[in-house]
């Protein structure tokens, strides 16, 4: 029972921080995640059987299950390879880039090979991208930033 | 085909992937190497379609200890075909990438490699546990490629998308983690041949496994949780989106009909969720794709609606149904691909996708402009393509089981897909060639701009951009015309969902 109010306190946490707007808080939103699913796991494998399976055993039933504890080495160090990868997302970006506030900076067209001009040395289609792509299309896809 | 062999679809890429990064930066031998592996790849795919051309499985316990011990790899009809189209898609897509030079970095090649062996494992695994393993190791790769778009210099947009994929995909793949969790506490084992009809027996299985089949549902964006795919997929380079468009969220439905059709045995007292989530997932996505104004965020939300359509044949669960759905998948995936790589090739020359910034595209790249039309018809469900047989066949399948709000919504949808087809090809490849495109040409440096009148009608999509393109639109005609053929080896897969006993027994002999 007691696995059970950790790890769900443990997720009402980390779905508080998802809420919130800084990038860095959302990634210690994710810290909790994984440290609740990490406890479901080893719960999985039975909380009663409380010994360390190691050596040579003389009474099998008392020792833990090692399968689940193997499933938790294996997603710790998954978890920690992503979040390694969302702190430096956090501060790529722009100066103050752990900011999640939607902005419009998004309005650029989206040339995804870096060659986003087009439009831009010619006024009209450029105030065209701006009005007509952005502001219908654009506002609604908030994403963070 | 000696079942010993399955684990090397995960082993060659993954020591390619090793030994090119030691290599460091040699980009011709980088692409040489890769090319070979997944045509190699891709080859091995194609005969394990011949060896289970009669059904049946083959099943390896790697490391060879006893069933249940053992992560099991196993291949039967379905991820046969699976690994075969991925394969495809992924030789395809990277020609494209060395085309439009995204694939210069020295850690493109090394990713790729990471990203197929990751494919492979998940498509051959039988393990859930092992599943998710191995969609990270599909994923981390990606998040690599997917901030390759613009090395040193990505913006904004870009890194924002980025940040929404690699976020929401940690959380689906937490969720699907938790999934496992739960089914190891109530089942006592995560291996697909112990879990076989567990969920159809105990509720309590029923629950764990729903918790990952809804994460899969994340992955594969239907309908309540599609927004991330419609955002991510757009704000990368065309490269990574072609190449992305086919493997991640068709893993995520190959798995939701393992899962269902193993673990469920086709528990015909949840079909309804399905079939209500299918028709939703059809209808608001492609409202949200008529509603854009770009082509890559057009063919995003196209994909979830095509999803909706491919998941329906798995809420449909019957023979006719499956052999459907897994038709429309392995179609859409080629269909799609094509789509994203045409659009794409345009993209790099002309430096947009928004409609009405480019024009006349049809009469300066007849190729491109042929590819695309032929898979946006293919997509819209017109008869002489692949796409046909498909939207058909499903129909038919959900007439047969009753289905009539679903034949409907599939009809309907046909048309609005077909309209925002015709819209992409009225903003782009339609009109006369505008002249703002070719001043802007100026900046891309290597041709200049010549003198207007002349630029107005020369191509500047190279053969090589186009051919993978035009490839895949060729695939897609072919199967079409000759639909028999992918038609049965998807009976055959389908019979081995409908009747698991030789996948379990596989599993169980490995």
């Amino acid at each position: 029972m007691t696995i059970a109010i950790t790890a769900g306190l443990l997720v009402a946490g980390a779905v508080y921080l998802f809420m919130q707007r800084e990038m860095l808080r959302i990634v210690l939103g994710f810290i909790l995640l994984s440290h609740a699913v990490n406890l479901v796991i080893i719960a999985a494998g039975g909380t009663s059987r409380r010994d360390a399976p190691f050596g040579a055993p003389e009474d099998v039933s008392t020792v833990a299950d090692p399968l689940p504890q193997a499933f938790v080495l294996t997603a710790i160090v998954i978890a920690f390879a992503i979040t390694i990868l969302m702190l430096v997302l956090s501060v790529t970006g722009r100066e103050d880039g752990d900011s999640t506030e939607p902005t419009h900076d998004d309005q650029e067209p989206p040339a995804g090979e870096g060659r986003g001009r087009a439009g831009r040395g010619d006024p009209e289609s450029g105030v065209e991208a701006g009005a007509g792509a952005g502001a219908e299309s654009d506002q609604d896809r908030t994403v963070t930033s | 085909m000696i079942s010993s062999l399955l684990p090397l679809l995960v082993a060659v890429p993954l020591l390619t992937a090793g030994a090119l990064v030691a290599v460091g930066n040699r980009p011709r031998l980088h692409k040489l190497t890769m090319l070979t592996v997944l045509v190699a790849s891709l080859a091995a795919s194609i005969a394990m379609v011949a060896t289970f051309a009669d059904g049946g499985a083959l099943a390896h316990g790697v490391a060879n200890w006893p069933f249940g011990v053992a992560i099991p790899f196993v291949a039967d009809m379905f991820s046969a075909l699976m690994l075969t189209v991925t394969g495809l898609l992924t030789v395809t897509c990277t020609a494209f990438a060395i085309a439009s030079r995204r694939a210069e970095s020295p850690y493109f090649a090394p990713l790729v490699m990471v990203l197929i062996a990751g494919i492979n494992g998940a498509l051959l695994t039988a393990d859930l546990f092992n599943l998710f393993v191995f969609i990270e190791v599909m994923l981390l790769p990606s998040y690599g490629l997917f901030i390759l778009a613009a090395p040193g210099k990505a913006p904004l947009r870009q890194i924002a998308g980025a940040r929404l994929y690699v976020t929401l995909n940690l959380l689906t793949s937490t969720i699907f983690l938790a999934g496992v969790g739960f089914v190891y506490g109530t089942a006592g084992t995560v291996n697909l041949g112990e879990l076989s009809a567990a969920a159809a027996e105990d509720s309590s299985v029923a629950i764990a496994t729903a918790i990952c089949i809804f994460a899969l549902g994340i992955k594969a964006s239907v309908v309540p949780v599609h927004g991330w795919l419609a955002c991510a997929y757009p704000s990368t380079s065309p490269a990574i989106t072609a190449l992305f468009s086919g493997l991640h969220t068709k893993v995520a439905i190959y798995a939701i009909y393992r899962i269902y059709a193993v673990v469920f045995d086709g528990d015909a007292q949840w079909l309804w969720i399905g079939v209500a989530i299918c028709a939703a997932t059809m209808v608001i996505g492609v409202l949200g794709a008529v509603g854009e104004n770009n082509t890559r965020s057009i063919l995003a939300f196209h994909m979830v609606s095509q999803i909706g359509y491919i998941l329906l044949g798995v809420a449909l669960f019957t023979q006719a149904g499956l052999t459907a759905g897994i038709f429309y998948l392995l179609h859409h995936m080629i269909v799609k691909a094509s789509l994203f790589l045409s659009t794409g090739a345009i993209e790099v020359r002309y430096g947009t996708g928004n409609l009405g910034q480019v024009g006349g595209i049809g009469r300066r790249e007849p190729v491109i402009a042929v590819a695309f039309f032929v898979a946006a018809l293919s997509l819209a469900g017109i008869p002489p393509f692949s796409g046909f047989v498909a939207k058909l066949s499903l129909i038919l399948a959900a007439l047969d089981d009753g289905q009539i709000v679903a034949v409907v919504v599939m009809l309907v949808v046909s048309i609005v897909t077909l309209l925002s087809m015709l819209k992409i090809w009225s903003g782009v490849f339609w009109g006369k060639p505008t002249e703002a495109d070719d001043n802007d040409e100026a900046d891309d440096g290597p041709r200049g701009a010549g003198a207007s009148t002349q630029t107005a009608v020369r191509p500047r999509i190279g053969v090589a951009l186009a051919a993978p393109a035009v490839a895949l639109a060729a695939l897609t005609l072919t199967l079409g015309i000759g639909a028999e053929v992918l038609m049965s080896l998807s009976a055959t897969a389908a019979e081995g969902l409908m009747d698991t006993t030789s996948y379990v027994e596989a599993v169980r002999g490995s």
